[in-house]
């Protein structure tokens, strides 16, 4: 045993493969978000597979705001454009240019945040709630009213499901929380930034947080529109 | 559009135009159509689209190497994988 500690260094030298890569840090991202895509795309398979067997789910368009969620979505769009620009000006060598629109960006994913607490305030407000659901629907799923205890429905209207509210929650919440943890990250990096911590030729932790705020933006616009749109 | 030289940046403002566009139009869709198969389609399709901007260009996934573009796709193809072996489930459905 001994001779095989003293026979050299043990050092192996890395050297390149197809599939080595430039940043293993960037890897290690990269395999993090496939893994978090999974958890993400059971969420909405979920979601789809509860709602294709319902014959009591509301009609999105008229139980959820549309308007204040399509903002929310241009919100994140532009989010993630400072990003990539943030990205683009250390690169460029202009530090300024860099923290400038990282803090746009942290900017703009508080006020997501902040207007994702102010719909869900809204919707449980209004009575729907992580398993039950005050809204009366017809048919066909669209909203014709609000129920109170001791309501009795007329014909062919029922309470819309309490499932609604359940998938509703948790797919948008688990997206939220990622959105808090992608500010407190980016929060972080700001920090660094400012600090002269990155430079033009080392910009991979930037790019590497820019990694997991751009995959954010991408589940959000995936679950907006099979949440909200469909 | 550039390549991977870093000096070189892709055109970040053209592509949050089209995703700007993408998603005017997909708030439009369904106040348009109502017939549920080519509105689920198109919406889709149009998700789908911004999806792949944001990865290719925003997230550098069209300058690597192919290694990351594998490892991105990889889940996608096993998350249809889950939908479609999930439909045949619900049709059952919790009564009472």
């Amino acid at each position: 045993m001994s001779q095989v500690v003293t026979a050299g260094h043990g050092v192996v030298d890395t050297y390149e493969t197809p599939l080595t890569p430039e940043s293993w840090g960037k890897l290690g991202m990269w395999i993090f978000l496939a893994g978090d895509a999974m958890s993400f795309g059971a969420l909405l398979a979920m979601y789809g597979a509860l709602r294709f067997g319902a014959v009591d789910w509301p009609n999105p368009a008229e139980a959820l705001g549309i308007g204040l969620t399509a903002f929310m979505t241009f919100l994140l769009i532009c989010s993630s454009v400072t990003m990539v620009k943030s990205l683009a000006a250390m690169q460029d060598g202009d530090q300024a240019g860099c923290v400038k629109f990282l803090a746009l960006t942290v900017a703009g994913g508080i006020i997501f945040l902040g207007l994702q607490a102010y719909e869900w305030t809204h919707l449980i407000n209004h009575g729907m709630l992580l398993a039950e659901n005050a809204f009366i629907i017809d048919s066909t799923g669209a909203v014709v009213g609000h129920w109170h205890e001791g309501m009795t429905l007329a014909e062919g209207q029922m309470r819309a499901s309490g499932l609604f509210g359940t998938t509703f929650y948790m797919t948008t919440g688990f997206h939220g929380f990622h959105v808090f943890s992608g500010v407190v990250y980016l929060s972080y990096v700001l920090v660094k930034a400012m600090r002269g911590g990155y430079s033009a030729e080392d910009t991979n932790g930037i790019e590497i947080a820019g990694l997991y705020w751009h995959f954010v933006d991408l589940v959000w616009i995936l679950v907006f529109t099979f949440v909200y749109l469909v | 559009m550039a390549g991977g030289a870093t000096h070189q940046h892709p055109n970040y403002m053209l592509i949050f135009w089209w995703l700007l566009g993408l998603t005017v139009l997909e708030v439009a869709v369904p106040m348009v159509i109502t017939a549920q198969v080519p509105k689920v389609a198109l919406l889709v399709s149009m998700a789908v689209a911004k999806a792949v901007l944001v990865a290719l260009y925003f997230m550098h996934l069209k300058f690597e190497k192919k290694l990351l573009g594998i490892i991105a796709l990889t889940p996608m193809i096993i998350c249809a994988f889950l939908l479609f072996m999930l439909m045949p489930d619900s049709s059952w459905r919790w009564i009472g």
